[in-house]
C-alpha cells in the first residue's frame, strides 16, 4: 500500500479556520480587556476570509480527498458560505450583549469559531467518521458556549442538559454507525451507499441501523419527539448563545441529514421517509401548539424553531430534487428569519434587562416604530405570509410534497402553518396594538448592530420580492 | 399618451411606494403626511382613469398587459392585466381610496400617517389582486393585503378591536392556505402559475370538485358566504370608519372577484356539479342573514349583515347560470344573471361606503353606533338626513339607484332558472327595505332622541363633498348604467361561453 499525499486544496477553509482560530485562542491570552475588541475583529476577518476562499475554491461537480473521506460539492460550498455569513452576524450582534454582562471574552469567539469549524466537517463530510469528528467539534462547542455564563443557574441548568441528551444522541447515532458499517463493511458514504442500495430483501439489521441513524439526526435537528431540550438551551442559554445555536447549525445539521440519508442511504428511501413523515407531523403540531403558550419570547422562537424543522423535513421525505432544494432554501431562508427574531431580543436588551418576555415588547411601535416596522416583517414571514421570504420557502416544501403526490401531508402542513400564524400574530398585537409600560429604559444599542439588524430584516423583504436568485442557486446546487 | 405607460403597475406601486413615504414623512409632522397622502390618493386615481378611457370594449381579451419573468426556477412571472370584470373594480378600489383618506383626515387623531400609509399600502395590493394574471402574483397581493388591514382594525378599531382583528386574519388566512395548495397543484399539472393556462387546461371531476372547494374556502370567507360569515359583523364593527369601508366596498369584491377569475373558468364542471350548493348558501345569506339583519341594534352591525345578504345575491347571479341554460337552452340569461351580479358588486361598492360613511359621520359626534341613541337627527342634521335616506333607499333597491339594476338582473335571471330562486331572492327587496328603512326612521326621523342629539351639528364642507360624490355615484350608475354594462358585455359573453364548455 503505497502513500499518496491528499489533495489540501478542497480542505483550504477548513484549515485556514482552524489556523486562525488556534492563533486568536493564542492571542487573547495576551490582551487586555480593553483590547479585547481585537479578539472580535480578528474573528471576524476570519470568518470572512473562509468566506473568500470557498468562494474561491467554488465549482461545478465535486471532489473527494484525503482518501474519500472529505467532499467538496456546490451544496456544501454554499451551505458554508451561509455559515459563515450567519455566524459574522451573530458575532456582531452578541457584541453589545456580552459587554453589558461581562462576557465579552475570547471564549465566546474561539469556541464559535471551533463550532464553525466542527459546521464545516460536517458539511463536508463522506464518511461516518468526518460526520461522528465535525459533529462533537460542533456539539462540545456549544455545550461550553450555553454554560459560558457560570453564575447563572439557568444556563449552568441548560448547559447540563443539553450535555448529556447529546451525548446520549452522539451514542445513538454512533450505535447505528456501527450496525451500517457492520453490514456494508465501509464507513465511505459512496461505500455504504452503493451495496445498501443493492441489497435484497428485508434487511433487518439494517433498518434497525437506520433507526438510530435518524434518531441522531432528528436530535440535532430539533424534531418532535426528540426535541424536548431544545426550549430549555434556548432558553436558559444567553441570548447571545441562543442566537449561535439557532442559527448557523441548522444548516450543518441540514447538511448532516443530507449526508446520511441521500448520499449514504439513497437505496433505503423508502423506509426512512416513512420515519420522516412521523417526525414532520409531530413536529408541526408540537411545535406550533406549545408555542402558543409561551409567555417567553425565546421560548416561543424555540418552539417555532421546532415547528420550522418540521417544514424542512417535508422537503427532504418528498425524496426528491427538487424536495432537497426546497428543504435547502427553507433551511436557509429559516436562519436569516431566526437571526433577525433573536437578534431583535438582543437589540432591546441591555444590562440587567434581557428583554425576552413577550410583554417587554408591549408599545414598541411608539417607542421605535422603525424597529417595529422590522420585527413585523419578520414575524410575518416566519407566518408565511407574503410578500416575505418565509412565503416562498413554504411555498417550496409543500409544492415538493405535493408534487410527490402526499396532498394530505400539505394539507396538515398548511393547517398547521394557520395554527402558528397565531403566535406570530400576537407579538405583532403587542407591539402594535397595546400601550408601553412606562418606565422602559431607552432603547442603546449601538449603531452596527441598529444598522444590520435592519438591513437582516430587510433582507427578508427584499428576498421576498425577489427570491428567484435565492431559489435558483439551490436548485443548481442539487440539481 | 398614455398608451404607453405601464399603466397597472403605476396603479399598483404609486399608492405602495407613496404609502412608504407617507409613513417617513408622517414621524415628522402630521399634516404633511395627510396632504402627501392626499396627493398620492389623487395620483394613483387619476392614473387609474386612461384604464377606462382606453378600454377596449369590443373583446374579452386581456388588454393593458405587462410581463415579465419572476421568479424563473418556478416560471413564474409578473404578468398583469385587466378585462371587463377587473376594470371597474381597480376604479371602485382608486376612488374608494381617495374618499376614505378624506374621510380620515381631521378624524384620526392617533398616529394618522400610519393610518393613511396603511391605506394606501392597502389600495395598492389590491389593485394587485385585481390585476394579477399569475397564480402565484395574486396570492402574494391576496396574502399581504392581510396584513395592512390587521394593523389597521387593532390599531384604531373599537373596544374588542384585537378579538375581532384577530379574528378576522386566521379566518381568511385558513381559507387562503387551501387556494394555495389547489394552485400549487394547478401548477405542477400545468406547468406554469399563468391563470390562464389554467383556464385552458382539462381536469378530471374529481380533481376539479377538490379544487372548487378549495377555491371555495378560499372565496367564501372572503365574500362572506353564511356559513363562514361570522368574522365580518365583528371586524366592521371594531374596524375605524375607513376600514369598514375598505373592508364593505373592496375586500367583499375580492372573494366574487375570485369566483370569476378562478372557480368558474377553472373547474366549470365542479362548479356545474355543486351549484345546488352554492344557489342554497347563496339563498340562506339573501334571506337569513336579512333576517338577522333586522334585529340588530348596532347600526355597524347592521349594514355588515345588509352586506353578506347582498352579496348573497352576487353568488347566486354567478351560480343560476347552468340551471338557466338548462331551462332556456340559451346563454343570453346566463349572461344577465352574471351581469347583474358584477353590477350588483360595484354597485354595493358605492352604497355600502357611503352607508359606513353615514355612520361614521355620527359616531364621530356620539361616539355611538347604537340606533337607540338617535332619533329625530333630521331636525338638527337636514343636510346628513337628506344623504343618509338616498344611500338608504339605495341599500333597499329603490328603482332609480345603483341597487335596483343589480337587484332586478339577478332576479330576473333567476325566474329563468327556477320560480321559488326568484321567489326567494326577492324577499330581499322587502326584507331590504325593512331593516334599512327601519333603522333611518329609527334615527333620522321621529322627535330628537337625547340632548346630546339635540346639540348635533350638521356635516360640514368635506363630508359634504365625500357623501355628495357618492350619491352622485349612485343616481348615474342607476339611471345610466350602459357604460358599465358596456365595459362588462363581452368579458361576461366569453366566460359563458367558456363555462359551457366541458373541461373534462
Amino acid at each position: 500500500m503505497s502513500f499518496a499525499m491528499p489533495d489540501f486544496m478542497p480542505a483550504l477553509p477548513e484549515m485556514f479556520l482552524l489556523g486562525m482560530t488556534c492563533l486568536i485562542l493564542l492571542l487573547d491570552l495576551f490582551l487586555t480587556e480593553r483590547s479585547r475588541v481585537v479578539t472580535y475583529l480578528l474573528a471576524q476577518s476570519t470568518l470572512l476570509g473562509a468566506l473568500l476562499l470557498t468562494f474561491t475554491l467554488y465549482e461545478e461537480g465535486r471532489a473527494l480527498t484525503f482518501h474519500d473521506t472529505f467532499v467538496i460539492d456546490p451544496m456544501g460550498s454554499v451551505l458554508k458560505a451561509v455559515i459563515y455569513l450567519a455566524t459574522f452576524l451573530v458575532f456582531l450582534y452578541a457584541k453589545d450583549y456580552l459587554r453589558a454582562r461581562n462576557m465579552f471574552k475570547g471564549e465566546f469567539y474561539i469556541l464559535g469559531l471551533f463550532g464553525v469549524l466542527g459546521m464545516n466537517i460536517l458539511v463536508s463530510a463522506h464518511s461516518l467518521l468526518t460526520i461522528y469528528l465535525g459533529l462533537e467539534l460542533l456539539s462540545l462547542s456549544m455545550y461550553a458556549m450555553v454554560a459560558l455564563q457560570r453564575d447563572s443557574l439557568a444556563a449552568s441548568e441548560a448547559a447540563m442538559k443539553y450535555f448529556v441528551l447529546g451525548a446520549m444522541a452522539s451514542a445513538m447515532l454512533l450505535y447505528g454507525m456501527s450496525m451500517l458499517y457492520g453490514i456494508t463493511g465501509s464507513l465511505d458514504l459512496g461505500h455504504i451507499n452503493s451495496s445498501t442500495a443493492a441489497m435484497e430483501g428485508n434487511q433487518m439489521v439494517l433498518a434497525f441501523g437506520l433507526v438510530f441513524i435518524v434518531v441522531g439526526v432528528a436530535f440535532k435537528l430539533g424534531a418532535v419527539p426528540f426535541h424536548m431540550w431544545l426550549p430549555d438551551v434556548y432558553h436558559g442559554a444567553p441570548t447571545a448563545v441562543t442566537l449561535y445555536l439557532s442559527s448557523a447549525p441548522k444548516l450543518a445539521a441540514f447538511a448532516m441529514m443530507m449526508r446520511l440519508l441521500v448520499d449514504g442511504l439513497a437505496g433505503l428511501q423508502e423506509q426512512w421517509e416513512g420515519m420522516l413523515v412521523l417526525l414532520t407531523v409531530l413536529s408541526l403540531a408540537a411545535g406550533n401548539i406549545i408555542a402558543i403558550a409561551q409567555a417567553n419570547l425565546k421560548r416561543m422562537l424555540a418552539y417555532s424553531a421546532i415547528s420550522h424543522v418540521g417544514f424542512l423535513l417535508l422537503g427532504v421525505l418528498s425524496g426528491t430534487e427538487v424536495g432537497y432544494a426546497a428543504a435547502m432554501f427553507y433551511v436557509i431562508a429559516y436562519v436569516i428569519m431566526g437571526l433577525g427574531g433573536f437578534g431583535m431580543i438582543v437589540l432591546m436588551s441591555r444590562a440587567g434587562f434581557e428583554a425576552d418576555r413577550i410583554e417587554d415588547f408591549k408599545g414598541l411601535n411608539e417607542r421605535s416604530p422603525w424597529f417595529a416596522l422590522m420585527m413585523l416583517i419578520l414575524m410575518f414571514s416566519m407566518a408565511g405570509v407574503p410578500p416575505f421570504l418565509g412565503f416562498w420557502s413554504k411555498l417550496a416544501v409543500i409544492q415538493a410534497v405535493i408534487a410527490v403526490d402526499m396532498l394530505w401531508l400539505a394539507g396538515a402542513a398548511v393547517v398547521f402553518s394557520v395554527i402558528g400564524a397565531f403566535y406570530y400574530l400576537r407579538i405583532v398585537k403587542v407591539m402594535y396594538f397595546d400601550k408601553a409600560e412606562p418606565g422602559l429604559p431607552a432603547m442603546s444599542a449601538s449603531l452596527d448592530l441598529r444598522v444590520m439588524l435592519s438591513a437582516n430584516s430587510l433582507a427578508v423583504l427584499g428576498l421576498g420580492l425577489f427570491p428567484g436568485g435565492l431559489l435558483a442557486l439551490c436548485v443548481a446546487t442539487l440539481a | 399618451m398614455f398608451a404607453d405607460l405601464p399603466l397597472l403597475s403605476l396603479v399598483i406601486w404609486t399608492p405602495i411606494v407613496g404609502g412608504l413615504l407617507v409613513l417617513a414623512a408622517g414621524s415628522r409632522n402630521a399634516l404633511d403626511a395627510r396632504v402627501l397622502a392626499l396627493l398620492v390618493a389623487l395620483a394613483t386615481f387619476v392614473l387609474s382613469l386612461p384604464l377606462y378611457s382606453g378600454f377596449d370594449t369590443t373583446t374579452a381579451a386581456m388588454q393593458f398587459t405587462e410581463l415579465h419573468p419572476w421568479i424563473a426556477a418556478w416560471s413564474i412571472n409578473y404578468h398583469l392585466g385587466v378585462d371587463g370584470i377587473s376594470m371597474p373594480l381597480i376604479l371602485l378600489t382608486t376612488f374608494i381610496n381617495v374618499l376614505v383618506v378624506i374621510a380620515g383626515w381631521e378624524v384620526i387623531k392617533d398616529k394618522p400617517a400610519q393610518y393613511m400609509a396603511a391605506f394606501l399600502i392597502m389600495t395598492g395590493l389590491m389593485n394587485g389582486v385585481f390585476a394579477a394574471l399569475d397564480a402565484a402574483l395574486f396570492y402574494v397581493f391576496w396574502e399581504a393585503m392581510l396584513i395592512p388591514m390587521f394593523i389597521i382594525i387593532g390599531v384604531w378599531g373599537g373596544p374588542r378591536r384585537i378579538y375581532a382583528t384577530l379574528k378576522f386574519f386566521l379566518y381568511t388566512f385558513l381559507g387562503s392556505v387551501f387556494m394555495l395548495v389547489a394552485l400549487i397543484w394547478l401548477y405542477l399539472q400545468s406547468g406554469s402559475f399563468a391563470i390562464l393556462d389554467f383556464h385552458a387546461m382539462k381536469i378530471g371531476l374529481d380533481a376539479q370538485v377538490l379544487i372548487f372547494l378549495a377555491f371555495l374556502l378560499a372565496f367564501a370567507v372572503k365574500v362572506p358566504m353564511w356559513p363562514v360569515h361570522t368574522w365580518l359583523p365583528d371586524a366592521h364593527v371594531e374596524a375605524p370608519t375607513g376600514g369598514s369601508v375598505v373592508l364593505a366596498a373592496i375586500m367583499l369584491k375580492l372573494g366574487t372577484y375570485g369566483f370569476l377569475r378562478f372557480s368558474l373558468p377553472i373547474t366549470p364542471d365542479a362548479s356545474q356539479q355543486l351549484d345546488w350548493l352554492m344557489i342554497a348558501l347563496s339563498l340562506i345569506a339573501v334571506v337569513y342573514i336579512g333576517f338577522v339583519a333586522l334585529v340588530q341594534q348596532d347600526m355597524k352591525k347592521l349594514i355588515a349583515y345588509s352586506s353578506i345578504s347582498h352579496m348573497g345575491f352576487v353568488t347566486l347571479g354567478f351560480f343560476i347560470a347552468w340551471r338557466i341554460v338548462d331551462n332556456t337552452g340559451s346563454m343570453q340569461g346566463a349572461g344577465m344573471g352574471i351581469e347583474g351580479a358584477m353590477v350588483q358588486m360595484i354597485s354595493h361598492g358605492f352604497i355600502s361606503a357611503a352607508m359606513f360613511l353615514c355612520v361614521g359621520v355620527l359616531y364621530d359626534r356620539l361616539h355611538s353606533r347604537e340606533i337607540g341613541d338617535y332619533g329625530g337627527v333630521a331636525h338638527v342634521m337636514p343636510r346628513f338626513a337628506g344623504f343618509m335616506v338616498l344611500f338608504a333607499m339605495a341599500n333597499a333597491g329603490l328603482p332609480g339607484t345603483s341597487g335596483f339594476v343589480g337587484e332586478f338582473m339577478v332576479i330576473l335571471a333567476s325566474f329563468k332558472a327556477n320560480f321559488w330562486f326568484a321567489f326567494l331572492a326577492a324577499t330581499t327587496l322587502i326584507l331590504g327595505a325593512a331593516y334599512t328603512l327601519w333603522m333611518v326612521r329609527r334615527v333620522v326621523y321621529g322627535p330628537v332622541g337625547s340632548d346630546k342629539v339635540a346639540a348635533l351639528q350638521d356635516i360640514g364642507a368635506r363630508e359634504f363633498l365625500i357623501l355628495g360624490v357618492l350619491a352622485l355615484m349612485v343616481l348615474v350608475l342607476g339611471l345610466w348604467p350602459a357604460p358599465l354594462l358596456d365595459v362588462m358585455r363581452p368579458t361576461v359573453e366569453h366566460l359563458v361561453q367558456h363555462m359551457a364548455v366541458t373541461k373534462l
